[in-house]
């Protein structure tokens, strides 16, 4: 069944695709965007339409968020994937890709279809899957990726667990790339990082953490894009963190190398001092960087060395983060909160808009093949409407995640959103449009 | 009825407040403070030294010491101090508790918390501990160590202990030397001293240094005998021997030559040098027998008596504080 049209008219369009900044007005039809118009001008409709009136507020693709941990299969107490898919909703996040480390582990063919399945039940955003890219996630033997990516998973990753054997890793890269799909990697040298909590460095070493130097990251990512240009493979650099990798990967870029990044918004957002006396919330993997790193990470998705944002929601419950931090594990949630911090960033003046919004919408569905992410005729009607400039308190009990484990409880953010479509359906509506 | 000891209302008069309803770190204080405290615990000292030792400061409080890794003379002085001043001690060890079962710090101390206690005493494994413990309950929270972070009453002990050798703090010259990395004994006194004024210098094997030490205002040395070159105190610190097996350092031999304290390196010292320990010692590793037991320049025993007097200036002002309230 098919949903009414809906004409959304008197916003401010925000269309990464074209650049597009200004006052319009759109019209969706059988899921699909059917007209955009730009100016005053309105658009003509005729029939059973139900028409919004945005009131100014910013109307853009709904975000794309390529990595979102669920606890289902598994670990539902933690997050189903409906919570994970309201939270979703609720931030303006339309897409959400998540992550193979469940119970079991998504390595399978089965397990894809069955995400699909709970998924398509479920029916508020679009769910995908990535696959692992070795069996049990183990970095030993390589999972049946073609059979994935039939059954619909959009990349495959080890998560978590960093590949460590570089023969593994080569083999992965050759054969995944010959196929097309793409590699997603968090580097971390697992002997640097072995028992570590903290950045090494002053802070670090005051508060008594154990701690990993940034090496860790710089040294495997080298290894990773230098068997990216041996393989000539799609690489995803997940999860990047710091200055020193940052050129790491400016350097490979200008060799013309097929690598994309990605970071999570804790990591533009907080510094390691957000830690505090021991906040286990801002507890993170990879851990919260210097203030420099931070600033390095903003410049580099300006730059276009950086290309994506993601929240990296890892739900967390009370009884995994009420530790000592040493105990605590890392992970924040941020499917309700990605979009609110990307522009507290425009607000602070550290990014324009567009590359801002970029970095979650178009370029991950670019990234993964989604013809969604843009506000182009025919692409589908997954958008979001945002009243910009709205202050939000984030009162991380009051999050829809099953956990509450926010980095950003208690943080003042600038941006919240008024109303989520998916494929012209109205998923999340705050109410306050008419 | 005996008559009170001699000295008990000098003490009653010195105790003041403790200026925090928790004691977690040696930054909680500001030097007068520990000036405070320290004239508080020298009334302690001679209190101890006489055959009456018990007084009513702490008289109908309940004081438990959670302890969640081993240790003889901190949890052992903590109980001595809370029994001198007439509290009730209830020592608790995680192996005989529910921490086997499976129950968190938090649950614990949230359950311990019910009963109604005044002063809970932590020690535990990770940094943090007491402080995330002192968010989750209502009573007065001491921290005994805390991981690698701090151990507060021990650097004041220790702060006391120069200055009863010293009769001053301000311009001491102290060597920290050995596993400064994963010491809290290291990082309360580099805290602590540095507020009090003193020249502090940290010596050790370059594995065994925090990075960006430079950055905590002391000067960082990897050859002892440039270290501790016109010292005035010798800290020694306790380095684990599972740590000198080819992970961090190459043998304990190679470590007792470069690191290790003997009468050669101690010669390099100023004159007058007090040596220091904070316990327990390898003897032969890190310090040489003949130095440790040589009372001419050894403060290890009075360390350990001015951790009792200490102990009892810090839990008589946090009752103190507590009355008040």
């Amino acid at each position: 069944m098919s949903a009414r049209p809906i004409l959304i008219s008197g916003a401010r369009l925000v269309d990464p695709e074209s650049g597009y900044d200004g006052p319009g007005a759109l019209l969706t039809k059988d899921g699909r965007i059917a007209e955009t118009r730009r100016g005053e001008a309105p658009i003509e409709v005729a029939g059973d339409v139900l028409t919004i009136d945005a009131g100014g507020a910013m109307l853009c693709p709904g975000l794309i968020d390529l990595r979102v941990k669920t606890g289902e299969p598994g670990a539902e107490p933690k997050e189903t994937l409906k919570s994970a898919a309201l939270a979703a909703a609720a931030g303006g996040v339309t897409s959400i890709v998540v992550q193979p480390d469940t119970d079991p582990v998504i390595d399978d063919p089965a397990v894809v279809d069955f995400i699909l399945r709970r998924a398509r039940d479920i029916g508020l955003v679009h769910v995908y899957p990535a696959g692992a890219a070795t069996k049990g996630l183990t970095g030993e033997a390589m999972a049946e990726i073609g059979l994935m990516r039939e059954a619909g998973c959009v990349y495959v990753t080890n998560a978590d667990k960093p590949i460590v054997n570089s023969r593994v890793m080569r083999r992965l890269l050759a054969y995944a790339g010959g196929l097309g799909v793409l590699v997603a990697h968090r580097p971390a040298d697992p002997w640097l990082t072995a028992g570590a909590a903290a950045t090494e460095g002053e802070f670090a070493g005051r508060m008594g953490l154990p701690p990993e130097p940034v090496a860790a990251e710089t040294i495997m990512l080298e290894r990773d894009l230098i068997l990216a240009g041996l393989t000539g493979a799609r690489l995803m650099v997940d999860q990047i963190s710091a200055a020193d990798p940052i050129e790491s990967l400016a350097r490979a870029k200008a060799r013309g190398l097929a690598v994309i990044a990605t970071a999570s918004i804790n990591h533009l957002t907080f510094n390691e001092l957000d830690i505090g006396d021991y906040r286990t919330f801002c507890k993170l993997t990879p851990p919260l960087r210097s203030e420099s790193d931070r600033l390095a990470l903003v410049e580099a998705l300006s730059s276009g060395v950086l290309d994506i944002v993601v929240s990296a929601h890892v739900p967390a419950p009370a009884e995994e983060k009420r530790l000592p931090y040493d105990e605590a594990v890392p992970g924040s949630v941020g499917l309700q909160t990605l979009l609110p911090a990307l522009l507290t960033l425009y607000h602070e003046k550290r990014a324009p808009l567009l590359t801002l919004l970029r970095s979650v919408t178009l370029a991950p569905a670019q990234a993964i093949g989604l013809a969604a992410g843009r506000l182009a005729i025919g692409a589908p009607a997954d958008l979001v409407v945002c009243d910009i400039d709205a202050p939000v308190l984030v009162d991380a009990a009051r999050l829809i995640s099953k956990s509450k484990n926010s980095a950003f409880d208690g943080r003042r953010l600038q941006g919240e959103v008024r109303m989520t479509l998916v494929e012209g359906r109205v998923v999340y509506d705050r109410g306050a449009l008419t | 009825m005996t008559p009170p000891a001699p000295g008990v209302d000098e003490v009653r008069s010195r105790t003041f407040p403790f200026p925090a309803k928790h004691f977690l770190s040696v930054t909680d204080l500001n030097p007068p403070q520990v000036a405070d405290l320290l004239d508080l615990a020298e009334g302690f000292v001679a209190l101890n030294r006489q055959k009456n030792k018990k007084l009513d400061l702490l008289k109908g409080r309940t004081l438990i010491n959670l302890f969640f890794e081993a240790s003889t003379r901190t949890q052992s002085s903590f109980e001595l101090a809370g029994k001198r001043l007439g509290a009730d001690v209830v020592n608790m060890s995680p192996r005989a508790s529910s921490i086997v079962k499976g129950e968190t710090l938090v649950d614990t101390a949230v359950t311990l918390n019910a009963m109604q206690p005044d002063i809970l005493v932590i020690r535990h494994g990770s940094s943090g501990a007491a402080s995330l413990l002192s968010q989750k309950v209502s009573c007065s929270v001491v921290n005994a160590g805390d991981g690698q972070h701090e151990h507060p009453s021990q650097a004041l002990l220790d702060v006391l202990s120069m200055r009863r050798a010293f009769g001053r703090i301000g311009d001491l010259k102290v060597a920290i030397c050995g596993d400064v990395l994963h010491s809290r004994v290291a990082r309360s006194n580099v805290a602590l001293l540095t507020m009090l004024g003193a020249e502090v210098r940290l010596v050790g094997p370059p594995t065994l240094m925090p990075a960006d030490v430079a950055r905590w205002g002391v000067a960082a040395h990897n050859d002892m005998k440039t270290g501790i070159a016109g010292v005035d105190v010798v800290m020694m610190l306790r380095l684990q021997l599972e740590r000198m097996q080819g992970a961090l350092v190459p043998s304990m031999r190679e470590y007792f030559r470069l690191w290790g304290l003997d009468r050669e390196k101690l010669a390099r010292a100023g004159p007058g040098v007090r040596v220091m320990h904070p316990g327990p010692m390898n003897r032969g590793v890190e310090i040489d027998s003949d130095v440790a037991d040589d009372l001419d320049v050894s403060l290890i025993q009075d360390q350990v008596e001015m951790g009792v007097a200490v102990r009892m200036a810090i839990l008589a002002s946090l009752a103190a504080r507590l009355d008040n309230q």
